[in-house]
Parts: C-alpha cells; sequence; structure tokens
C-alpha cells in the first residue's frame, strides 16, 4: 500500500465525514428494507429465522447499490476524473482505495444496523455468532468491488443507474447466495456454513484480482 | 515553426500532430490535423464552437485517441506514456467542490509520486489567490475555481501546458495577471497551447494564431507577442 493509495482513501473519507451522503442515505434505506420484509412476513413467526440472513443480505444489497450509483459521482462532476487519468498514478490505486473506502461504509450500516435486526426479527444465534463476522465482511467485500468496478465501466452512460444494477446483481448472485447461505446456516445452526465461506473467498480473491487488472482500461476509456 | 510541411529542427519539436482525424460516431471532430508545436512558444487556437479546438486539446493530453493518425510528444511517445510533463486545464475546474483549493492541490500533488511540485500554497499564490481561504471550492467565484484550477495544472511543472478556454469567467486584472504568469512559463521554455473566443487576451503571448473551421486547420498566422 503506498502513499498514492492512502492519499485516495483518506481523500473519500474526508469527503463522507463532511458530507454523510452514502452512510445516511444507506442507513435509511437498508432499515426501510428490513422493515417493509417485516411487514411482508410475520417476524416473530416459525420461518424468521430462516429468513433472516437472506433478509439482511438483500438489505445490504440495496442499500449498498444506493452508495455505489454515487461512487464515482465527484469524480465525473467537474470532470475530476481526467484531472486524476493525467497524473501518473496507477488507476488500480484509486480503485482500491474507492473499494475500501465503501466496504467501510457498508460495514459501518452493517453494525448499526445489527441490533436493530435482531431484536426486530427475534433472533437468536443457533451456529458459532463470530463467523458471522467473517461471512457478512466477505459478503460485502464481494458486492463493494464489483460495484465499484461496475460503477466506473457504466460512467460514461446515460442510463447508468440502471445500467449499474443490470450488471451488478446477476454476477453478485453467487456470492449472494453464498452469503445467504452461510448466515442463515449460522443463524439456525442447521448446517455447515463453511463451505460457503470458501466459496465467497474464492469468489472474493477472483473478482479483485480480475477486477485490478482491467481498471486501469476502464480508467482510462474515452 | 509550426503547422504541416515545415522543418523544424526534431529537437526543438515538443510535439507532433500528423494526420489526426477524430470521429464521434460518424461525426469528424477533427479531419486530417497537421501542426508541428516547437518548444518555448505559445499557439492560440480560435474557431467557431464546434471546429474541434477542445478535441485537439484533449488529443494532445492523451485524453482522447485518435481514430487515424498520430501524436508524438517530447519525441518520445504517445501523450498517455508523458502524461506527468503535460498539464491540462479544461471547461470545469477539474477539482472536488468539497474541499479548499488548497486541499484540493494538496491531494493532487500527492498524485506525482517522486516528482518535484510546487508547494499548494506557492501555486495558490501564483495564480494570485489566498492559500488560507478556509471555504470549499464550490463556494469560489468562478473566476476562483478557474484560477485555482490552473494553480493545479501548474503544480507538476509541466512542459507542455493545455489551457482549454483559461480567460472564461475571468474579469479584465485576472486575466492580464494569468497572461503575464503564462508569458513566464513561456519563457522558460515551456509550451503553451490556448483555445480561446478572446483572441485579444491572447494576443500578448501568442507566437502562432490556428483557426480551425470544421475540424481542419484553416489557417496559422504569426502572432506578435508583446510580452
Amino acid at each position: 500500500m503506498n502513499s498514492v493509495f492512502w492519499t485516495h482513501l483518506v481523500k473519500d473519507l474526508r469527503i463522507e465525514w463532511r458530507s454523510l451522503d452514502a452512510i445516511v442515505s444507506m442507513l435509511f434505506f437498508a432499515g426501510l428494507v428490513v422493515v417493509l420484509f417485516s411487514l411482508a412476513f410475520d417476524p416473530r413467526g416459525a420461518v424468521s429465522q430462516g429468513i433472516a440472513g437472506g433478509v439482511l443480505c438483500v438489505a445490504t444489497m440495496f442499500a449498498s447499490v444506493s452508495a455505489l450509483n454515487q461512487a464515482w459521482a465527484r469524480e465525473i462532476r467537474h470532470q475530476v476524473m481526467d484531472a486524476q487519468r493525467m497524473t501518473p498514478s496507477s488507476g488500480a490505486q484509486l480503485y482500491f482505495a474507492k473499494v475500501l473506502v465503501n466496504f467501510i461504509f457498508v460495514t459501518v450500516v452493517q453494525v448499526a444496523l445489527a441490533p436493530f435486526f435482531f431484536v426486530m426479527y427475534n433472533l437468536h444465534i443457533a451456529g458459532q455468532a463470530w463467523v458471522l463476522a467473517l461471512i457478512l465482511p466477505l459478503g460485502t467485500w464481494a458486492l463493494v468491488c464489483n460495484g465499484v468496478f461496475f460503477a466506473a465501466l457504466s460512467i460514461r452512460s446515460r442510463n447508468r443507474e440502471l445500467l449499474l444494477s443490470l450488471i451488478l446483481f446477476p454476477i453478485f448472485i453467487p456470492a449472494l447466495l453464498g452469503m445467504v447461505q452461510a448466515t442463515t446456516a449460522v443463524l439456525t445452526g442447521d448446517n455447515d456454513p463453511w463451505l460457503w465461506i470458501k466459496m465467497l473467498t474464492g469468489y472474493d480473491i477472483i473478482f479483485t484480482t480480475v477486477s485490478l487488472l482491467l481498471f486501469d482500461v476502464v480508467f482510462h476509456a474515452e | 515553426m509550426t503547422a504541416q510541411g515545415t522543418e523544424a529542427d526534431r529537437s526543438t519539436i515538443c510535439a507532433r500532430v500528423e494526420n489526426v482525424s477524430k470521429l464521434f460516431g460518424s461525426f469528424a471532430a477533427l479531419r486530417q490535423v497537421s501542426v508541428d508545436l516547437e518548444r518555448g512558444k505559445c499557439y492560440v487556437l480560435i474557431g467557431e464552437n464546434g471546429a474541434g479546438k477542445s478535441t485537439l486539446l484533449r488529443v494532445l493530453a492523451g485524453l482522447l485517441r485518435p481514430t487515424s493518425g498520430k501524436v508524438t510528444v517530447f519525441g518520445e511517445g504517445e501523450p498517455h506514456d508523458v502524461r506527468d510533463r503535460i498539464g491540462y486545464m479544461s471547461h470545469a475546474p477539474m477539482l472536488y467542490d468539497e474541499f479548499t483549493g488548497q486541499e484540493n492541490l494538496r491531494y493532487f500533488a500527492s498524485l506525482y509520486p517522486g516528482q518535484k511540485c510546487l508547494e499548494p500554497a506557492e501555486a495558490l499564490r501564483q495564480v494570485g489567490l489566498d492559500p488560507n481561504l478556509s471555504r470549499p471550492l464550490g463556494q469560489y467565484s468562478q473566476g476562483m475555481r478557474q484560477r485555482t484550477s490552473l494553480a493545479r495544472v501548474l503544480m507538476p511543472v509541466p512542459e507542455l501546458l493545455l489551457l482549454d478556454e483559461p480567460f472564461s469567467n475571468m474579469d479584465i486584472e485576472s486575466t492580464r495577471q494569468m497572461v503575464e504568469l503564462l508569458a513566464g512559463f513561456r519563457h522558460s521554455s515551456r509550451t503553451i497551447v490556448i483555445t480561446t473566443h478572446q483572441r485579444e487576451h491572447a494576443a500578448p503571448i501568442a507566437d502562432w494564431v490556428l483557426r480551425l473551421k470544421g475540424g481542419r486547420v484553416a489557417e496559422c498566422v504569426p502572432g506578435s507577442p508583446t510580452l
């Protein structure tokens, strides 16, 4: 991690600290999804334990997309990205910093949402609770690393917000499946979550590597 | 010398544009443009809206790739490969609204690792701005944003300066200061390319005036620089 990476990271954190745009919008959005699901399904019913993992993952996914759609908004406005493209620093560092920043934002939202979620759905963790601290970051990373990449890919499109969802959701399906299955396995204690955790890890490594390798091409595209 | 067909010494050429065309779909923004840019000279590009001035500048900056033809900068290769030696200023400020001028410049200075850059405060002073302004850029006037943008461009001390409409939104006094500053750059063997609709503003430093029309260089006349 060199100084350019930290420069990008600190810049994004500082801008978010001053505006709180991404975190506040994600928090409200995720909270809303959890409440809507609780109205659609009886949160204290027998099935709540089984669907809670899915609800948490879907809430995270929708909330993240609202932030990922804006991931490059400040770079597009006033052509800041062109100024970044003119510097000798690599685009991969900008990409990786952006992924890490968005990962931090989503994690903050998950941490804030978790108590509310557990109370609303009356959840009791039957499996090993600490494993959740592994599953959620792995799933979040899968979402964010793809989201930031495809948000950059779609910035020159007129329908970029729609395009991001159309590209991201199908690609995220394997990771979503792994995240939901592993979370449900931990909450219910019925299955072993480790196969899904290994799959999530593999998914993260592959997609992070590919995105890092390809980002310079996307970054310097006209 | 400048323009196609001249016999300029290769060592004095800063950038060479050879038969460059740039198409956006079926629209040709540049058509077979050939220009040689000499070191230490100032070129002023004039022409109507859509004549291809900004496109030529973006091609020289390496932000656009020519559809056909070739651009060589510093005799070394494509602009993208030597982008750390090129400064490009656009219509837009290319800066973050949420940061102050100095924060913006400090951020961009960090993106030139290992390269000697001007101190952000010094760059701001050069363009006549107070480095201690605590307001975010979003609250600056258009002219102040323009000057902060110029400070960003000057900071890495580029050898080739590409300025797209640098005098727009600037008052007469600020324009005069900017022209004097650019004259200093020209005297230190740096090449400047300016696009403008206000030809008279750039006249004191213009070595050559190129008029673009319909994506072609319609006219190339020597200027009479006074600074």
